[in-house]
């Protein structure tokens, strides 16, 4: 993974109503409002419709970021569905880059570049039991943190409950610092 | 300086942040993709009363300025917000607000013109109505769209002035990207914003004729006194951006802002989101020992030519970049590039117009460099080229 000191990159997978562009919100939130750093957050652009493939984007550096234009090339991709894994999912991911995949499987059912990392979770069910229902952006945010250094879990913990509402933000609070954990991450 | 406040918000949100902040007693929209998150939060503000304004949910663009026009003239402080085939169908209007010295002040979310029917960024809406009359500015980012609209209020309702601003951000790039933001206080902009006091308007103590007709005799004078008026915004808005850097320590440029043109010689000019990644490109080129510089207009109307003059008088070769095209001719920003350094005296640098980034297209770091490339190689004899 590439230190803090260079622009980070992150692509969200997931589907019209499964929170991928919140989530790069969120993240977005978590470094500028709770570290100091920049960070820009868009959504692939254009009608949403619910059950669509959708993009969301995160950029993230040290210093202000002025550069608009789509991101092709990223650090880290995080498929939030596995429905939408093909053979060009890892496109654009850069050599070390994370693919971070919520799934029951053991194994990706696709090929991968043999230089990207690969961590699989089954996000879907630890949502469902903390949450009550499949959203697993949040999640995926928690294993993030636990498998990369683009974020601190204090970070994202502050900025659910910042952007969340009472008994939602505590929940996700929650499946955050268990994905956390589950993927080896330690709360100091 | 006073103590902001920082938020991570969409340019939609900045905007609709920096409405409630200038206190209009006003607000009529009607929705449209880009722009339509604006008027949401405003909606929800007026519904929360966090914001006390009167907001009318109108059936058209065109009843929208209305409304503010008739708002404006009994002395209300009013904002709408549009984008593309919604500003054109308000262009009826956007000439009664101008002409009647009305200082509504409107977001416009940047946005392709149909056909082909298309929501994505490009500036085509806005600058195919330069001529209305009213002040446009251009943004960068989310924090620029949010004092722009603060900033708006003091420069359209200046008495030297009193002329209708348009804010343009471009659609989704800006509107739909969040970014760290620093929110001035409301005591801060109290401070700065004064509540809106006007002559004309409707009033029962001093009854006067407004948007009357006049004839042959003295239609001309009133044109005058309006261009008049737009080119007093030159000087306010300098004076209106030191203000607002003393309260609230965010400074501006100007009509322009130039970036190492003092020995650069070769220069895009360009306005909106895309300077943004342009800027990182000088940057890199400068590091590796290229003379390059970048200008961006922030004000279309009135048109800086003396700032472009002077930031481009000792390029060899400079290149507008602009999401514009008047077709069968050139882009409308260069036209009036061109028409600034026509004005010069001195040796004119090789003007090239990029027309590019229509209906979203991406404009990349890649494309930018090979602008650059394009205008340190020989003269092909090509003015205009599609990037």
């Amino acid at each position: 993974m590439p230190g803090a000191s260079v622009m980070v990159e992150i692509r969200w997978h997931g589907r019209g109503g499964q929170g991928a562009f919140t989530a790069a919100r969120l993240l977005g939130v978590a470094v500028t409002l709770f570290e100091k750093r920049y960070a820009l957050a868009f959504p692939s652009f254009g009608p949403e419709r619910r059950g669509s493939p959708v993009l969301g984007f995160t950029r993230i550096d040290d210093r202000r970021i002025t550069d608009r234009s789509i991101i092709n090339d990223c650090d880290v991709v995080v498929v939030l569905d596995d429905t939408l894994l093909n053979g060009q999912i890892t496109n654009g991911l850069r050599r070390g880059g994370l693919l971070l995949v919520n799934t029951a499987y053991n194994e990706l059912p696709i090929s991968h570049p043999a230089y990207v990392r690969t961590v699989l979770l089954d996000a879907t069910t630890l949502a469902h039991h903390y949450l009550g229902r499949p959203i697993a952006n949040t999640a995926m945010l928690g294993a993030l943190a636990a498998k990369s250094d683009v974020v601190s879990i204090h970070s994202l913990l502050a900025s659910v409950k910042l952007e969340m509402k009472g008994t939602s933000a505590e929940k996700n609070a929650a499946l955050l610092e268990e994905t956390y954990r589950t993927c080896g991450g330690k709360i100091t | 300086m006073m103590l902001e406040q920082k938020a991570f918000l969409s340019g939609n949100e900045a905007v609709a942040a920096g409405v409630r902040l200038a206190r209009p007693h006003v607000i009529a929209a009607y929705p449209i993709t880009p722009q339509t998150t604006v008027i949401e939060r405003l909606a929800e503000m007026v519904e929360d009363e966090s914001l006390k304004a009167e907001y009318l949910n109108v059936e058209s663009e065109h009843s929208a300025l209305s409304a503010c026009i008739g708002a404006s003239a009994v002395g209300a402080r009013t904002f709408t917000a549009t984008s593309s085939q919604g500003l054109l169908y308000m262009a009826e209007c956007l000439h009664y607000a101008s002409g009647g010295r009305f200082p509504v002040v409107m977001m416009n979310a940047n946005r392709s013109v149909a056909l082909p029917w298309n929501i994505y960024g490009d500036q085509r809406d806005s600058l195919s109505l330069l001529d209305c009359g009213w002040i446009q500015a251009y943004a960068e980012n989310a924090q620029e769209s949010l004092d722009l609209i603060i900033q708006a209020y003091a420069i359209a309702e200046h008495p030297d002035v009193l002329t209708p601003m348009m804010i343009n951000l471009d659609g989704f790039v800006i509107t739909h990207t969040y970014e760290l933001v620093s929110l001035p206080s409301q005591e801060g902009v109290d401070a700065f914003l004064p509540p809106f006091q006007t002559v004309n308007k409707m009033d029962l103590d001093h009854p006067m004729s407004l948007a009357f007709t006049a004839g042959p005799a003295y239609n001309q004078a009133f044109k005058q006194l309006q261009h008049q008026a737009v080119l007093s915004a030159l000087k306010v808005i300098l004076d209106t951006e030191e203000r607002f850097g003393q309260l609230f320590g965010r400074n501006y440029s100007g009509l322009i802002e130039s970036i190492h043109c003092e020995d650069a010689e070769f220069i895009i000019v360009t306005l909106g989101s895309v300077a943004g990644t342009v800027k990182p490109v000088v940057e890199r080129l400068r590091s590796l020992g290229e003379r390059v510089g970048l200008v961006r207009i922030r004000y279309m109307r009135p048109f800086p030519d003396r700032e472009i003059r002077k930031a481009l008088a000792g390029a060899k070769a400079v290149g507008v970049l602009e999401k514009d095209i008047s077709f069968g001719y050139e882009g409308t920003v260069f036209t009036n590039v061109n028409s600034a350094l026509m004005r010069s005296k001195v040796i004119q640098p090789r003007l090239l117009n990029f027309i590019g980034g229509l209906g979203g297209k991406d404009i990349s770091v890649a494309d930018i460099e090979r602008l650059f490339l394009r205008l340190k190689s020989p003269d092909d004899g090509e003015t205009v080229g599609f990037i």
